[in-house]
C-alpha cells in the first residue's frame, strides 16, 4: 500500500514546537497515539462532512486527563460547533458523551480576520463545497502552506475566464509554498459529478497554478482509486503542470513528511 | 465575529476580503455569479459596497452594453449610468430603484420601471432583488433579476 486510507488529517509543527492538526479523519487516531501531552493541541476543521472528523472520537488526548484540546470551525448561525460535534459523540453513533471526554475541550468559531496560534499566522475563508466549508492558509517563518482539502474551485464556468479574486480560494492558496488540494477525479469521472464539490484533476492543477504554488499535493484520493490509479493522476497532474519554476505535482501518501523553510 | 448563534450580534458587512493582501471575493457573490452565468434571466450582482460587480448574457441584452465592456463599477456610479423612470415617466430617484432597496435597506423588492439602457435605448423591465447574507448578520450584497416587458400601447 503506498498511498494509504485513512481520512484526511494533517499535522504541523513549526521548529518552535507549534502543533496544529488539519482535520480530524481517520489518520488522527495514529497521530494522537504517537503525540507527548506537552501542550495545547489546536485542531482545524475544514468542515464536519464525517471522513474529516471521523477520528476525532479516537483521538487519544481528548481522553487524558489534564491536556488541553481547541478544536476550530466553521461557523454556523443555528448551531455552536460544539453542539454540532456533540452529535457524533452520543449514542446511538458512540457510547460516550462528548462531556466524558477527560481533556479540557474548547471550542471556537474560526474568525473572519488573521489570527495567530503559537507564532503561525492562520487564515480560513470559506470554499466551494457543500456546507460550509473552510480551506486554511498558514503562514509561520516566511514559509506558507494552504491546506483546501474538499474543493470545487468552480462550477459551470471556465476558472481561465476568471479574475482571481473570483477564483473560491484563490486568496488562501496565492504563492503558498505548499498547497494540498483536492484531487478526488479524474476529468473523465469529473464530467458526471459536477457540483459534487469536489476537483478533477486539471481542476486541482489549474487552480495551483493560477496561485502561482511553489508545489502541488494532489490530496483527497477517491477512496476507491488503487495506487496504480493514483499514481495515473499524478502522471496526468504533471503532464499538465507547465511551471518549470515550480516543483511538479505529487500526492499525498500516509506518511509523508514536507519541511519548508 | 465567529459567535455565530442567533443573538443580538451587530451586521457585518464584509466587503473585499484580503488574505495577506490579496483580494478575494465572498464565496457568496462567487457561487451567486456562477448561477447568474447559468441563468437565461437577466440578473445582476452588487457587493456589500453596493458596487455593480457582475451582470449575465442574458443582462446585456438590456443594459445594452456587455459586461466585458462594461466592467464593474462602483456604487456611486453605476445607477447613474441608466437612466431610470417610474411608469408614469417621472424620474426614478436611485432610492426607490428595487436593487437599492435591497442593498441599503436589506430586503427584498420588486418594481416595474423604464430604464435607458448604456445603448440608449429604453425599455420596460421589471426587477426583483433580493439582499445576499451569508449567515443573519453577514451582509455580502445583492442579486437581481429583471426582465424586459412588453410594453402596453395605450388604449
Amino acid at each position: 500500500m503506498r498511498y494509504g486510507g485513512n481520512t484526511p488529517c494533517v499535522e504541523v509543527r513549526t521548529d518552535e514546537g507549534t502543533l496544529l492538526i488539519l482535520d480530524a479523519g481517520t489518520g488522527i487516531k495514529r497521530l494522537g497515539a504517537d503525540l507527548e501531552p506537552d501542550g495545547p493541541v489546536h485542531v482545524l476543521l475544514t468542515h464536519l462532512h464525517l471522513d474529516h472528523v471521523e477520528g476525532l472520537r479516537f483521538f487519544a488526548p481528548l481522553w487524558r486527563p489534564g491536556a488541553e484540546v481547541h478544536i476550530w470551525g466553521p461557523p454556523s448561525p443555528l448551531h455552536t460547533l460544539e453542539e454540532r460535534i456533540a452529535r457524533a459523540f452520543s449514542p446511538p453513533l458512540f457510547p460516550l458523551e462528548l462531556a466524558d471526554t477527560a481533556a479540557h475541550v474548547t471550542f471556537h468559531d474560526v474568525p473572519h480576520e488573521t489570527w495567530e496560534i503559537g507564532g503561525v499566522r492562520i487564515d480560513a475563508h470559506s470554499v466551494s463545497h457543500p456546507g460550509p466549508t473552510l480551506g486554511y492558509r498558514l503562514s509561520a517563518n516566511g514559509s506558507s502552506f494552504a491546506y483546501i482539502p474538499d474543493h470545487e474551485p468552480v462550477l459551470g464556468v471556465e476558472m481561465a475566464a476568471l479574475e482571481p479574486e473570483w477564483i473560491s480560494g484563490h486568496g488562501l492558496a496565492a504563492r503558498v509554498d505548499v498547497l494540498f488540494h483536492d484531487c478526488q477525479f479524474s476529468e473523465a469521472e469529473y464530467t458526471s459529478r459536477v457540483g459534487w464539490g469536489h476537483s478533477s484533476v486539471a481542476h486541482a492543477v489549474e487552480f495551483a497554478r493560477r496561485s502561482e504554488v511553489g508545489q502541488l499535493v494532489l490530496f483527497h484520493h477517491d477512496p476507491d482509486r488503487s495506487d496504480d490509479g493514483v499514481d495515473g493522476l499524478v502522471e496526468r497532474a504533471q503532464e499538465l503542470w507547465d511551471d518549470a519554476s515550480a516543483e511538479p505535482p505529487v500526492a499525498a501518501c500516509e506518511g509523508m513528511t514536507l519541511e519548508l523553510t | 465575529m465567529g459567535e455565530g448563534v442567533g443573538g443580538q450580534a451587530q451586521e457585518t458587512v464584509l466587503g473585499l476580503r484580503r488574505v495577506e493582501g490579496r483580494p478575494q471575493k465572498h464565496l457568496a457573490l462567487i457561487l451567486a455569479r456562477e448561477l447568474a452565468s447559468q441563468l437565461a434571466t437577466a440578473a445582476f450582482i452588487a457587493d456589500a459596497t453596493g458596487g455593480l460587480v457582475f451582470f449575465n448574457e442574458p443582462a446585456e441584452e438590456i443594459l445594452g452594453r456587455t459586461f466585458a465592456e462594461a466592467g464593474p463599477m462602483p456604487a456611486e456610479g453605476w445607477a447613474s449610468q441608466f437612466s431610470l423612470a417610474d411608469l408614469d415617466g417621472s424620474p426614478l430617484p436611485m432610492e426607490r430603484m428595487p436593487a437599492s432597496v435591497a442593498l441599503m435597506e436589506r430586503r427584498p423588492a420588486h418594481g416595474q420601471l423604464w430604464m435607458t439602457g448604456l445603448d440608449g435605448q429604453r425599455r420596460l423591465v421589471s426587477i426583483t432583488a433580493a439582499p445576499l447574507f451569508s449567515s443573519p448578520t453577514e451582509f455580502v450584497g445583492m442579486i437581481a433579476l429583471f426582465w424586459q416587458e412588453p410594453e402596453q400601447d395605450d388604449a
